[in-house]
């Protein structure tokens, strides 16, 4: 995490750093994405992932979910300043370890290899809600949905049996139960 | 069906419906179906700067001494490049701007066409907010919401790109209607509790301190007068920001004078010392804070500001009220009087001993320096020039570095939108075009640019505006023939290295002015500088003043920096026990 603040006001207090998933509902116009970005990296703010597309096309509204590290203080700014951009209509905030949020990313594995090495493969996908979009004879094509930890730990078990190329997206982000943020 | 007007002529009859008077520009391709429609509007007069900046930094001045939005038109490419760091200062001042630039034909874009640049892609971080016009039915719309967008909320920049088709393509054109309010941004989030919070704070504080900034001054006059009246009904001092100076009287003595780097002893160790900090309107910069970890730590700290981001950004504090200025003071003070709570009174006794503590600092006298009967000291040629127009409602801006420093601290002001100077992004070239946009919007007053002779060379050529115009604007130029605040962070920092801060191949100030058609006068002599300024005054036109001062002069009391607000260097006698080590010394 780089300091976003001034050289002159180095601080010799550290805070402790945590991750957050920021959701921020934008006018989804021309630059947004570049709007939101450039406040990140100008202001020296970390970027772990990002998610963004339109959900509501009649009000033409995108939804971006940012993860991101900060300490509390630093987490703010970032709320307060996308909360100046003009296209924000509004923002939230959870924390990674947040039960009442579900957070969910996707994945796709390319496995190629001898049918043994594919089926253990498989196997091991198996609880991370695995999908089987494509195969040959020698490939398959997985998709996995899970947390970013839980395909980090994929990613590298993986190799053994013929991973060979891994796309993946950013986090989305959703409170459980009935409520929504407002 | 409504008459149809173009892109071009619908620039300006926003500009009209939004009581636009005056417009700093310069003219070029991508602008021309705009600038040949000027005709058309008797009363938008076009001011033609020489350089973007200058256009940029002209409306500045407008806008910081007038209250109003200052509206700049540049062309596309180097037109818009060059207006960047006049955006950028609005950007750090919050000085609102509306600034129109023209951009190649719609279907031009992204071919790296003639003087084609991603205007809004460059200008986005350090605009409030830009568009790109593509649709001719967006523009007027667009043009009324830039102007919402830069003077609501805290003010700023914005800029609205306009590719020339869209000048040239034809449309209906109606009045804005009512504004609607945006995606929830409203101003005024405090809460009569936290008014009441505030007041109990000022009850039980025993060294209360008020720190104003610019905030004040751009909430309008009424704040400053709200300001002045919580400030009598407490009995409590005042410090102010380099931006804020005016809203409080210079001269009252409940004012401390300018805190921060180069601040008042008796600023910075009441700051340093108090148990209660009133921050209204400003945002704890780091010319203002110091060293962060000790920053005034014994003090509850309240924020005052209408920009939430603001609040806690550097310095967390007790209890923020997010609000309008004007409107959160006049809050305070309305709740004071109906609870019949007289601070002044009932404080007393409670805050003598801090105002005795506060005498004793005074003493100090930081602002002090040793005259002389030879040269010219910098200090002392502000003082006389304050002298010789305080009684006139003068305006003064200033360039970026001593005399800068010099000016704000020696120079007294006592009302609001008086000081015009480059504070946060500290832009030397900033005091001429602004003074030409000052002059602009009070033609009758004296407008004064104390500069420096480095800075003032920057923008120069603004003196040709000056002349064609007719503004009388006076360059007071402390010439030292250094990049004085330079060659001072040099000595302190670099073992006096004096590297490239000498300007070796200075013009002749006296020609130059002859040069562009305006006065030169040149002071170099204690004696002579009374006279040679009141020839200035008496100058019914713009004048280049060369006053030749001591170029080794430094400016004092400072904080080094990475140092806390009480340990200031007082002057140059005593820097050798407070010299900037370590950590320090990489510091800005």
């Amino acid at each position: 995490m780089t300091n976003p603040k001034s050289a002159y006001s180095v601080s010799t207090k550290k805070e402790k750093s945590d991750t957050h998933i920021i959701v921020v509902w934008v006018d989804n116009e021309t630059g947004v994405l570049a709007r939101v970005v450039g406040l990140f990296s100008g202001r020296g703010y970390n970027i772990e992932s990002l998610a963004v597309a339109e959900v509501d096309a009649k009000k033409n509204i995108s939804r971006i979910t940012i993860v991101t590290t900060g300490t509390p203080q630093v987490v703010d700014q970032i709320k307060l300043q996308l909360k100046k951009l003009v296209p924000v209509h509004k923002v939230a905030d959870f924390k990674r370890n947040d039960k009442s949020v579900i957070f969910k990313e996707m994945a796709l594995f390319k496995i190629v290899g001898n049918e043994n090495k594919i089926k253990q493969a498989i196997k091991a996908c198996k609880k991370y809600n695995a999908v089987l979009l494509d195969k040959t004879k020698k490939s398959k094509v997985i998709q996995v949905t899970a947390l970013r930890r839980e395909i980090d730990k994929m990613t590298k078990n993986l190799k053994k049996f013929g991973l060979v190329s891994v796309s993946r997206t950013g986090a989305v982000a959703m409170t459980r139960g009935e409520k929504i943020f407002n | 069906m409504s008459k149809l007007y173009t892109g071009a002529e619908i620039v300006f009859k926003c500009l009209e419906d939004q009581d636009v008077e005056f417009i700093f520009g310069y003219p070029g391709g991508a602008v021309l179906p705009i600038y040949d429609e000027l005709k058309n509007h008797s009363s938008i007069k076009h001011i033609l700067v020489r350089h973007e900046q200058g256009a940029g930094h002209a409306a500045e001045g407008y806008a910081r001494s007038s209250g109003k939005p200052g509206i700049v038109l540049v062309t596309s490419g180097p037109g818009a490049t060059n207006v960047v760091t006049a955006l950028t200062d609005a950007y750090m001042d919050s000085v609102p701007l509306v600034c129109i630039s023209g951009q190649v034909p719609t279907h031009l874009i992204g071919t790296d066409a003639f003087q084609e640049c991603d205007t809004t892609g460059i200008t986005r971080p350090c605009t409030k907010h830009n568009w790109l016009i593509k649709d001719i039915k967006d523009l007027s719309k667009t043009l009324h919401e830039a102007f919402r967008v830069a003077t609501t909320g805290r003010p700023g920049p914005v800029l609205v790109d306009i590719p020339k088709d869209i000048q040239f393509a034809k449309i209906g054109y109606s009045k804005p209607k009512i504004q609607k309010k945006l995606n929830g941004k409203s101003l005024n989030h405090f809460s009569q509790k936290e008014i009441d919070e505030l007041i109990d704070l000022m009850n039980k504080s025993k060294k209360p301190i008020i720190y104003s900034g610019g905030g004040v001054i751009n909430s309008g006059p009424e704040a400053s007068e709200a300001l002045r009246e919580l400030v009598q009904l407490t009995g409590f001092p005042i410090t102010s920001t380099l931006q804020g100076l005016g809203a409080y009287p210079g001269d009252d003595n409940q004012f401390l004078g300018m805190l921060g780097m180069h601040g008042t002893y008796e600023a910075n160790n009441a700051m340093h010392d108090c148990d209660l900090l009133i921050n209204i309107g400003a945002r704890f910069d780091d010319r203002i804070t110091g060293k962060i970890d000790e920053f005034s730590p014994k003090s509850k700290k309240v924020h005052i500001d209408i920009d939430p981001s603001s609040i806690n950004k550097i310095i967390k504090v007790d209890l923020a009220l997010v609000g309008d200025v004007k409107i959160v003071l006049e809050n305070v003070t309305k709740t004071l009087k109906k609870n019949s709570i007289d601070l002044k009174q009932s404080n007393k006794q409670k805050i003598s001993q801090w105002w005795e503590q506060i005498q004793k600092w005074r003493t100090k006298n930081s602002l002090h320096f040793k005259n002389s009967d030879e040269t010219i000291k910098p200090q002392h040629a502000v003082q006389r020039l304050y002298e010789l127009t305080k009684d006139k409602d003068t305006f003064i801006t200033t360039e970026v570095g001593q005399h800068q420093m010099w000016a704000a601290q020696h120079y007294k002001f006592n009302k609001p939108n008086r000081w015009m100077t480059s504070g946060g992004l500290g832009t030397m070239g900033y005091g001429l075009p602004a003074a030409v946009g000052v002059q602009i919007a009070h033609p009758k007053k004296l407008v004064i640019d104390i500069a420096g002779e480095a800075s003032v060379l920057m923008t120069m050529q603004e003196m040709s505006t000056a002349v064609q115009y007719n503004l009388p604007i006076k360059i007071f130029i402390l010439n030292n023939q250094y990049m004085g605040m330079v060659r001072q962070w040099q000595e302190l920092l670099h073992e006096k290295n004096y590297s490239e801060s000498y300007s070796e191949a200075l013009p002749d100030f006296i020609k130059l002015a002859e040069a562009y058609g305006c006065k030169g006068i040149i002071a170099e002599k204690p004696n002579d500088l009374d006279e040679k300024i009141t020839e200035m005054l008496q100058f019914d036109g713009p004048v280049i003043f060369d006053c030749r001062v001591d170029p080794n002069e430094n400016c004092f009391p400072m904080i080094p920096s990475g140092k806390a607000h009480n340990q200031m260097i007082l002057g140059p006698d005593e820097k050798e026990e407070n010299k900037i080590t370590g950590k320090g010394k990489s510091l800005v």
